[in-house]
């Protein structure tokens, strides 16, 4: 059995409540049949306060092991590296204190979510908290524990980044790791398991027809393309999203609102307004990944010659007003 | 006299510790300290007006959608829109799956999993009750987080994912519902349901929601042994452990309203109090005391000129929290306070019987799924999908914005004030903010503090049970108390 600790801090919780949405199978039989035994986790375990400090203790003291230590929420230094701005609950000892005990006692250490990966929304605007990642700050290395950190079992901390996390890149994380299949190649550049990293927000965008022909929506809840107009950045945030989708048939362009690439670093503090897309001479500042501009720009411009009246109109509605065209057979 | 300190506390959202003055086996004064600040109310000032919508639900991962729906609020009475009908009934579907998912959560996951501990051992239910509720392993976990996770796939038709959607705007929302998707809806609500009927009631939906009082629900638990369903045993329990003698706060109860649908409220807004019954109620009485509050000292505010700044040291104060006042008096916020604001005949005389107790809130929330889900059902059909979903939301510029909704844990509250397009004030009072408030100036102790004096302490109880019960009945919801 792979023993599991599980610790909030400086986060909303959030992804603690997507993961608990996971499905076929559900969490506990999930972590279960991984062989992963929760030690403690804040909303499913029963051991409260003395009980808690005490199981805490015999893990510093290296009487129960720690396979896997998942760190929810940033890491907040303030006020004058006191980090006062969370003393854990009942032990009057700060929370990064704790946090770094225990990663030097971890076989394999966790960020979930963006903010434990790189600071995420705690550490926003002038992050008077001084809030930071575990091994990241923003896109620098460094973090709460030093870029030289290194678990029992030789990775860095493994950053599940994402605004919330979704279920699965949470639980098969945890399953790779607890099969002995954990290695540094497994992680993207900014140790995001590549098992979700690899792939663009923009796969499997269910508005593809209308990105192909730069059929724009122009107003939230048009059926359009939202990358134009609305902020949309999921030609170039990395997660399937829109190959595996969130609760049970979701997403958030589905949802008709813009991917903010929450799984990146400094998400939180765009130099723009989140639902507008920042422009330099018409051309939207951020081009899809790995497309030279020159390409991008002569390629828009055709496939806007080109956009079929169905999609031009459609894009602009919220409802259908074309429906496409049966396919005659020919005569 | 002896002092213990409680924490850290778990199955509440959030972090939590409680510093209790014990003596003869009682406790005598209470002393809650909300343990963690991040400061969204700094980190929001002058960002442009709507990205209001992509920090705050970010404040709560379990009221994501609730802090969503107060922000689109308060930013549309400060841009001055209307949302679209759809868009009403689009938000109110959201916020109610949100609630709902809550309370069956809470129910479950946090709260009953305190009757298997080994303390109640020596009890006759005690193993059918562990075999059920005991954490991580009982037997209902397994059905409810599969069941929660059905319910939440409304999350994924209407709002993208939960928690943090973007699809709720002050013009309406992003996500029109196309004709198939109307009724996926229904087919997910009524899914709900069934789980409801079969595991928590035992019994039709309908019936339960019709209990009026007192005798009418003693007599509805006598039909069937208290192991048939959850909600029985939970009322064999509360019975055993005289649950309706525990935790009574100050009896003063508030609810600001919730689910807008064209200019009215399905649950209306007031305060309650046993002498006097339902009060209109005029939120610009409320103030926030930071006496006890490690935040730099001044009068208490109204939260429309509030004001947050961090102290890290302050003589007498003990928690992050600060102390929220409704023309100075304490005030206790929830779904119990929302079914006596209602007129809810059966809740009303239990707390003229026996006041604000674990008992009766438990029951509130228990109650509120039963009475809730129809009203899902009929703003489901209620969607015209050939009609507009989202208004767009005019250029922001100068304006103060106002917006009052009820949370699954009680009154939620967002304030905000534009100035050239850009945030300039945004404050937020959150339930748990109330629920869970330090003493304030004149030094009357919150409605938690206030409802753990006289909770019994057992010979040598380092964690003690009763406490647990008392604090785990508020639900409370820590990241959203200090924010």
């Amino acid at each position: 059995m792979a023993n599991l600790l599980w610790l909030q801090s400086g986060g909303c919780g959030g992804c603690s409540m997507s993961l608990l949405a996971a499905e076929g199978p559900d969490l506990i039989t999930t972590l279960e049949s991984a062989g992963i035994h929760l030690l403690w986790h804040p909303s499913l375990s029963e051991q409260a306060g003395s009980e808690v400090r005490t199981l805490l203790q015999q893990i510093l003291d290296g009487e129960i092991t720690l396979d896997l230590l998942c760190i929810e929420g940033s890491l907040m230094r303030g006020p004058n590296g006191s980090g006062r701005f969370h003393l854990f609950g009942g032990t009057g000892v700060a929370m990064i204190e704790w946090v770094r005990q225990l990663a030097a006692r971890a076989r394999y250490t966790l960020a979930i979510g963006s903010c434990a990966a790189f600071g995420g929304i705690t550490s926003a605007a002038d992050n008077h908290t001084d809030a930071t990642g575990l091994q990241f700050e923003g896109e620098l290395r460094g973090g709460l524990l030093g870029s030289d950190y290194r678990s029992g079992g030789e990775l860095p901390v493994v950053n599940v980044a994402g605004c919330p996390v979704h279920p699965n890149w949470v639980t098969e994380t945890l399953i790779e790791l607890a099969l002995g299949e954990g290695a540094p190649e497994r992680l993207d550049p900014l140790a995001r398991p590549r098992l979700y990293a690899d792939q663009l927000v923009h796969h499997g965008c269910t508005r593809n027809e209308y990105y192909e022909y730069k059929a724009s929506a122009e107003q939230l809840g048009q059926q359009g393309c939202l990358m134009e107009y609305l902020g949309c950045l999921g030609t170039q945030a990395h997660g399937d999203c829109n190959t595996r989708p969130w609760n049970g048939e979701g997403s958030c362009t589905r949802g008709g609102y813009a991917c903010i690439n929450c799984t990146a670093p400094e998400f939180e503090a765009p130099r723009h307004a989140f639902m507008e897309t920042p422009k330099i001479a018409g051309i939207p500042v951020g081009l899809p990944t790995d497309m030279p501009k020159a390409w991008f720009v002569a390629l828009a411009s055709l496939s806007k010659a080109a956009t079929p009246q169905r999609l031009r109109e459609n894009a602009r509605s919220e409802q259908l007003i074309y429906p496409p065209t049966p396919q005659k057979r020919k005569q | 006299m002896s002092r213990i300190i409680v924490g850290p506390f778990n199955r509440v959202e959030g972090d939590l510790d409680i510093t209790l003055d014990t003596a003869d086996g009682r406790v005598q004064a209470a002393r809650v300290n909300s343990t963690l600040y991040r400061g969204f109310e700094q980190i929001l000032l002058g960002r442009p007006a709507l990205d209001a919508l992509v920090y705050t639900p970010r404040i709560c991962g379990i009221c994501s959608v609730a802090q969503s729906v107060a922000c689109a609020q308060a930013l549309a009475d400060a841009l001055g829109v209307t949302a679209t009908r759809n868009g009403e009934l689009c938000r109110n579907l959201t916020l109610a799956n949100e609630s709902l998912s809550d309370l069956l959560t809470h129910f479950y996951l946090f709260f009953m999993p305190d009757f298997a501990r080994a303390v109640y051992a020596d009890q006759s239910w005690y193993e059918t009750v562990a075999q059920r509720f005991q954490a991580i392993r009982g037997d209902a976990t397994r059905q409810v987080l599969p069941a929660r996770a059905e319910f939440l796939h409304l999350m994924g038709l209407l709002a993208g994912k939960w928690p943090h959607t973007l699809s709720i705007q002050p013009g309406g929302s992003t996500r029109p519902v196309q004709r198939q998707e109307r009724l996926r809806l229904l087919a997910i609500i009524s899914g709900f349901r069934r789980f409801l009927e079969r595991t928590l009631f035992g019994d039709d939906l309908e019936r339960v929601a019709a209990l009026r009082t007192p005798a009418e629900l003693d007599a509805w638990r006598d039909e069937k042994p208290w192991q048939h369903d959850d909600l029985r045993t939970f009322l064999h329990l509360s019975d055993t452990l005289a649950l309706a003698q525990l935790g009574r706060a100050s009896d003063r109860f508030m609810c600001v309203g919730n689910y807008r649908l064209e200019g009215s409220s399905a649950v209306p807004s007031g305060v309650w109090t046993p002498q006097r019954g339902r009060q209109p109620l005029d939120p610009l009485q409320i103030r926030e005391d930071v006496s006890h509050a490690w935040l730099r000292a001044q009068a208490p505010l109204h939260p429309a000129q509030g004001e947050t700044q961090p102290v890290a040291e302050k003589a007498d104060a003990y928690s992050w929290c600060k102390a929220p006042r409704l023309d100075g008096q304490v005030m206790e916020t929830g779904a119990l306070a929302r079914a006596l604001v209602a007129g809810d005949p059966l809740l009303t005389a239990l707390v003229l019987e026996q006041g604000g107790t674990v008992h009766t809130r438990m029951l509130a929330r228990v109650l509120e799924l039963a009475r809730m889900v129809p009203k899902l059902q009929q703003w489901v059909q209620q969607l015209a999908p050939d009609e507009p979903f989202c208004t767009p939301a005019p250029a922001p510029a100068d304006g103060e914005g106002v917006g009052l909704i009820e949370a699954a844990r009680g009154s939620l509250g967002h304030w905000v004030s534009l100035r050239n397009g850009r945030i300039s004030r945004y404050q937020i009072i959150a339930p748990t903010t109330w629920n869970f408030s330090p003493r304030d100036q004149r030094g009357q102790p919150g409605a938690l503090e206030q409802a753990l004096e006289g909770a019994p302490v057992r010979r040598g109880e380092q964690d003690p049970v009763a406490v647990q019960h008392i604090v785990r009945s508020f639900d409370p919801c820590m990241v959203c108390t200090v924010h």
